[in-house]
């Protein structure tokens, strides 16, 4: 039988070391600001820097039950029938991609995980690189037996953003001759009952900039009555609580969406026990860094309370 | 003639384009118009790359200030022009995607340009932290709204927001912080960003009509028009 002492994980050390230092640095910062010191604009980064090392360093993570919103995407994924095609477009850049490259990850795997179809595109010139990312990690890494073409293809990246939906809402052939390697429509399997997104029984973009989710709903989820769904960075989402559920029937927020979608899918199958899970990995840090910056709300707010009843500033 | 022309062109287009959703036989002449528009938008790419080039060219001749920064992006953007023009290290042939795993092109995206871009945006991290010390202040009634909210929606994304309010009761579960943030962005959030997007979308009319009508005419570049 393990001793008390033994069942602490290195996981427990972590959080402990973490917050004892965090809390402390917090109290001689409070300490510092209370008796009129300067704190200078470094000590502010410092705080920051560990309170994003540390989980990293001891490996904190911490697990969420999927909201609603979140929910609403993964139930509908899972009602989808075999052979079903779903559309992923990659309306995202590098700077974006921590937070939502682990959706399109996710999403991508449970797709392929149930058999479904995927149609992926990018209206970012950069989500091709980030696709590519996804096709070395999830699509050609865990289903080698997946075949471009049939199970999978890559539109790659189109110029012209509003332009290009507005087309393939109603012709994909027009924007598309011909798939990333130069494969004629004609001759892509995926393709032979699809001629435009009304063919189509689910679209995601992942993103949050624009041409972006907005676009998708204005130019081919609304005319061509297409269910649609979004996965955006953390700052886009409140802008999109307006479209759910009418026009979106789940969206992805930032980490926190992502890591959301990643334990959803985690607990619901033995076979995604292993997965990666870079979002829940990713909320340690989040976490950490969310308290270290409601603290210093906290402290600078006392200070400004306090100076103004002395007088100091009007 | 020189503004006659823009101003035909851009009313013959509006009006085709929109026709083209009351109308269905005119759907086709949409997306033909939209693919001219989408012909001309690759047109804006070697506009682009030249002026960029140009700009950098006459710094560097010049020795203005930061003239070697030019250096840096006029080489990252040849060796990036090559990498993807003649598909450099591509495992397939000439036809094959540009980003395929193993290019030149990809390498790069992967192992500079993908670290830089994700480093620039993470340092916003900082300048939040220090903004959160010294500006986010309740300075008055609507400071002090904008600041509960922040701190609600802020502790609700975290597991601390669930664990500091877990001891209220089901019944008042409103006001357990998770369920606090997911009111705030699915009630006041939400009609305020309705009301953005409904004055947006006016705005977005009027001014769609002035431009087909040629009342405004200040992207032909003349202002007292």
């Amino acid at each position: 039988m393990l001793s008390p002492l033994m069942a602490i994980t290195v996981q427990d050390i972590g959080i402990t070391v973490s917050l004892v230092f965090i809390l402390l640095g917090l109290a001689w910062l409070a300490w510092r600001s209370f008796s009129g010191k300067e704190v200078d604009r470094r000590i502010i980064f410092l705080f920051i820097f560990f309170s994003v090392a540390m989980p990293v360093i001891f490996k904190i993570s911490f697990k969420f039950k999927a909201t609603p919103i979140v929910n609403a995407l993964y139930e509908k994924i899972e009602s989808l029938p075999n052979n079903s095609t779903v559309l992923i477009s990659y309306d995202f850049d590098p700077a974006m991609a921590p937070e939502v490259q682990p959706m399109a990850d996710a999403l991508s795997r449970h797709c392929l995980s149930r058999d479904i179809k995927i149609v992926y595109m990018c209206l970012f010139p950069t989500g091709q690189g980030q696709l590519e990312q996804t096709f070395s990690t999830v699509v050609r890494n865990e289903f080698p037996e997946k075949q471009d073409g049939i199970d999978f293809v890559n539109l790659g990246y189109k110029a012209g953003g509003e332009g290009v939906l507005n087309v393939i809402v109603t012709d994909f052939e027009k924007m598309f001759p011909t798939d990333v390697n130069s494969v004629p429509y004609s001759e892509i399997p995926i393709f032979d009952n699809i001629k435009s997104c009304k063919n189509l029984d689910l679209i995601i973009s992942i993103g949050g900039g624009r041409p972006g989710i907005k676009e998708w709903v204005l130019f081919v989820g609304d005319p061509g009555n297409i269910p649609m769904a979004a996965g955006v960075a953390a700052v886009v989402a409140p802008q999109l609580y307006p479209y759910y559920p009418n026009q979106i029937l789940g969206l992805l927020g930032g980490v926190k969406g992502a890591a959301e979608y990643e334990n959803r899918l985690r607990d619901s199958d033995p076979k995604f026990a292993d997965m990666p899970t870079p979002a829940t990995t990713m909320m340690g840090p989040q976490t950490l860094a969310h308290i270290v910056v409601m603290s210093f709300i906290i402290i600078g707010n006392i200070l400004f309370f306090r100076n103004r009843k002395r007088g100091e500033i009007s | 003639m020189k503004r006659l022309v823009p101003l035909i062109i851009t009313f013959v287009v509006g009006t085709v384009l929109i026709l083209s959703v009351f109308i269905p036989p005119m759907e086709g002449l949409g997306e033909n118009f939209t693919l001219f528009f989408d012909i001309i938008a690759v047109f804006a790419f070697f506009l682009g790359g030249g002026n960029l080039v140009r700009v950098h060219f006459q710094k560097m001749s010049r020795k203005s200030d930061d003239w070697e920064f030019s250096i840096v992006t006029l080489v990252g953007f040849f060796v990036m022009l090559a990498a993807g023009l003649f598909k450099i290290g591509n495992p397939g042939d000439i036809a094959s995607s540009v980003t395929a795993d193993g290019s030149l092109f990809q390498a790069i995206y992967r192992s500079v340009f993908v670290p830089l871009s994700s480093t620039m945006y993470a340092l916003l991290a900082f300048f939040v932290a220090s903004a959160s010390y010294r500006a986010f202040r309740a300075k008055n009634r609507e400071a002090t709204l904008l600041l509960v909210a922040a701190f609600i929606i802020l502790l609700g994304s975290t597991p601390f927001g669930t664990m500091l309010t877990s001891w209220v009761p089901e019944s008042w579960s409103i006001f357990q912080i998770p369920n606090l943030a997911v009111w705030l962005m699915s009630s006041p959030n939400l009609a305020g960003q309705r009301a953005i997007i409904i004055g947006i979308g006016l705005g977005v009319v009027s001014i769609s009509l002035r431009l087909i009508l040629g009342l405004e005419r200040t992207y032909l570049g003349d202002d007292n028009a």
